[in-house]
């Protein structure tokens, strides 16, 4: 009797979970299928050009979006790199040096608790901190000074994105085999040795999992980044130019965006923020694969 | 029942705790009503207290939002008329209305020829109050500046882009102007206010009218910074030396940020104010009452200023509506061009002068249910 029931929950379980990642799939699917339908009007007036043109303007129904494109990814990829190093000495000194004790409980708190901050509160600190600072350096330097664009977005961006790869990351570092380390050691290897050649190499794959992870975030971060990136749809000439990114102009201007093809254009801009998040990720997916393998 | 709110509310004079204690009150009077409804609907009688009536719902405009919101709060003391007004932002508000989800729609700008071919059925609209803009900078000394069309254009076209400018230097002899990049600072979210600034660009210079036009969101040219909201732009404003940029009225009076004089179509230089920006509606005014009265020619008008509209049918039979709750609408739309403009002023909104007043009456009273003039005696 009773193994029977353990027979019908265990049956019961298996087919709630296969219900429910196959829900998670298909409500993807329904995402994109929506968004294409959206902007199906706007793909139909914009044509192809719409991805590489360069002017939005709503007024005379006239839209390209290869500005926020430039914006998204530039910011993307330059807070990633700001990141990177912080990154993964945080890791480090969670997943090596310290990975127990009163401290470092304090310490992974306090990096968690970077990831509850609303984002909003980030781009108003932002703006009252880090803007200017990087102004006074534009000062320096002889150029428009406003403080707000790439540089400082991607700044306070990065700052952001540190939570998200460091706790994947400490718990890759953290796993490294035993053996491995001291087999290293009993070789005669220095720490920084045993990190630099055992740790590093033989974790790459969760390491660059953490960094995609916290690309993803970038991408769509749209708060903090319209706050501090200046909103101007130009193509940036330095990193210090403002920019805008595809996920602020979607912030910005779907409230009040009337006209069908100007609405519509929103919404094609967010299926190709769609395409592309998704394009990065297999890409990324593709690199991680290449280098565990020739490690 | 209801003594326990009212004991709590002496002890805690917050405004917060009295718009909270204010919705439990009215939450627990509308569950009574439902409560008595429901024993009078089984008796047969009572279509008149039916609480479906007493409930509106309206979208739209974020700029008016806090006016609105205290509007509605004070009539539904008045009328225990509860009214939800969700600040969506214009288009959202005028989506809704022409899908008839909502009782009125909320507007920053007056609907266009295009827009009201397509509506369902015949939309009226009328002004609510009069919301001006401000032309704001960070100089040093924060000196009151004196600002022409032709000054205001040339910075936003980018013409103008020294402060010691020679046009900036000739209205404003004693300032120091400093020998400086302008910043150019504009709001980068889709709004109302962007509307009323590029509308009055779009009027005082033909090159801004071709090259850019006017819209809640246009193709700003080069160079241009954009904030979101008015602190956003407030923000890059107060960090950046030399900067420029617009905001609300309201948003510079509460916040004390600088802003200028400028030079209104009769020749005058006008400080904004509540009264200055009111005056720029006193001019004449058509009877659908869409009008742009930015760049008015009253005398001491400022210019920059425009009305926000509310939407709604003409013919207020549609879908299940009764004559209720269409009655409880106009009544409560009506109070809000009349007594309810006392809250406009307190909450830094310009108040209807009474020419806009007259055409929000004209246009309340020819709003129909079934054919039949619903405000025959309001």
């Amino acid at each position: 009797m009773k193994n029977r029931w353990l027979v019908l929950e265990n049956k019961i379980f298996v087919r709630w979970l296969s219900f429910v990642s196959i829900l998670t799939m298909i409500l993807l699917l329904i995402f994109f299928i929506t968004l294409t339908v959206s902007s199906w009007p706007a793909i139909k007036a914009n044509g192809i050009g719409f991805l590489w043109g360069k002017t939005w303007d709503p007024v005379a129904n006239h839209f390209g979006m290869l500005p926020f494109l430039a914006g998204t990814i530039i910011t993307s990829f330059l807070s990633l790199l700001i990141s990177i190093p912080f990154s993964i000495a945080a890791a480090l000194f969670l997943g090596e040096y310290f990975p127990k004790g009163a401290i470092t409980d304090i310490f992974r708190n306090a990096i968690e608790i970077l990831a509850a901050i609303p984002t909003v509160v980030y781009g108003f600190w932002g703006l009252y901190t880090i803007a200017p600072l990087v102004g006074k350096f534009e000062l320096k330097m002889h150029m428009p000074a406003p403080g707000v664009g790439i540089l400082t977005a991607s700044i306070v961006l990065s700052i952001m994105l540190i939570p998200y790869s460091v706790s994947l990351m400490r718990q890759v570092i953290s796993m490294t085999p035993t053996t491995l380390k001291e087999a290293a050691y009993a070789l005669g290897s220095t720490r920084s040795e045993v990190i630099t050649r055992i740790i590093l190499p033989s974790n790459i794959s969760g390491i660059s999992a953490g960094f995609l992870l916290s690309l993803g975030r970038a991408l769509g971060e749209t708060m903090a980044v319209t706050i501090l990136i200046g909103n101007s749809p130009e193509l940036p000439r330095n990193i210090f130019s403002p920019a805008y990114t595809m996920a602020s102009v979607i912030a910005n201007e779907f409230t009040e965006a009337i006209g069908d093809v100007y609405l519509s254009s929103l919404i094609e801009i967010g299926l190709m923020l769609f395409i592309i998040t998704t394009i990065i990720n297999l890409l990324g997916r593709l690199v991680i694969k290449k280098i565990s393998y020739s490690l | 029942m209801g003594e326990l709110p009212i004991t709590f509310f002496k002890f805690n004079i917050n405004t917060q705790n009295r718009i909270y204690m204010k919705t439990t009150k009215s939450k627990i009077i509308a569950a009574l009503l439902v409560i008595s409804v429901g024993f009078t609907s089984c008796t047969g009688g009572g279509d008149k207290n039916n609480p479906e009536d007493r409930q509106l719902l309206g979208a739209g405009s974020t700029f008016v939002y806090p006016l609105y919101s205290k509007m509605f709060s004070e009539y539904g003391k008045l009328d225990s008329i509860q009214t939800n007004y969700q600040s969506i932002g214009s288009g959202g508000g005028i989506k809704q209305i022409m899908n008839k989800t909502v009782d009125f729609g909320a507007s920053d700008a007056y609907l266009s020829d295009d827009q009201l071919s397509k509506a369902p059925a015949t939309l009226v609209e009328f002004p609510t109050c009069v919301g001006a803009v401000v032309l704001s900078y960070n100089l040093p000394g924060n000196p009151t500046l004196k600002v022409t069309p032709d000054i205001i254009a040339g910075i936003y076209l980018r013409t103008i882009t020294k402060w010691n400018d020679d046009k900036i230097r000739a209205e404003n002899p004693d300032a120091q102007l400093p020998d400086e990049d302008i910043t150019v600072v504009h709001r980068s979210d889709g709004s109302g206010t962007s509307f009323i600034w590029t509308d009055y660009l779009s009027k005082i210079s033909s090159d801004w009218q071709s090259k850019v036009g006017k819209g809640t969101s246009v193709n700003w040219p080069d160079g241009e910074l954009g904030g979101k909201g008015n602190e956003g732009v407030a923000g890059v404003i107060k960090q950046t030396p030399g900067a420029v940029g617009y905001i609300e009225l309201a948003y510079a009076i509460e916040n004390n940020m600088p802003f200028a004089q400028v030079k209104n179509s009769a020749g005058n230089y006008i400080t904004p104010s509540l009264e200055s920006a009111s005056l720029c509606a006193n001019g004449d005014i058509p009877a659908d009452t869409r009008i742009s009265i930015t760049n008015s020619n009253v005398d001491q008008a400022y210019p920059i200023a425009s009305f926000t509209w509310i939407i709604l049918y003409k013919e207020q039979k549609y879908g299940d509506r009764s004559k209720d709750k269409v009655t409880n609408l106009l009544k409560e739309l009506w109070w809000m061009v009349h007594d309810g403009q006392q809250y406009a002023k307190p909450l830094t909104y310009a108040p209807l002068p009474p020419k806009a007043v007259a055409a929000d009456e004209a246009i309340l009273k020819s709003v129909t249910f079934d054919g039949q003039p619903v405000l025959q005696n309001p």
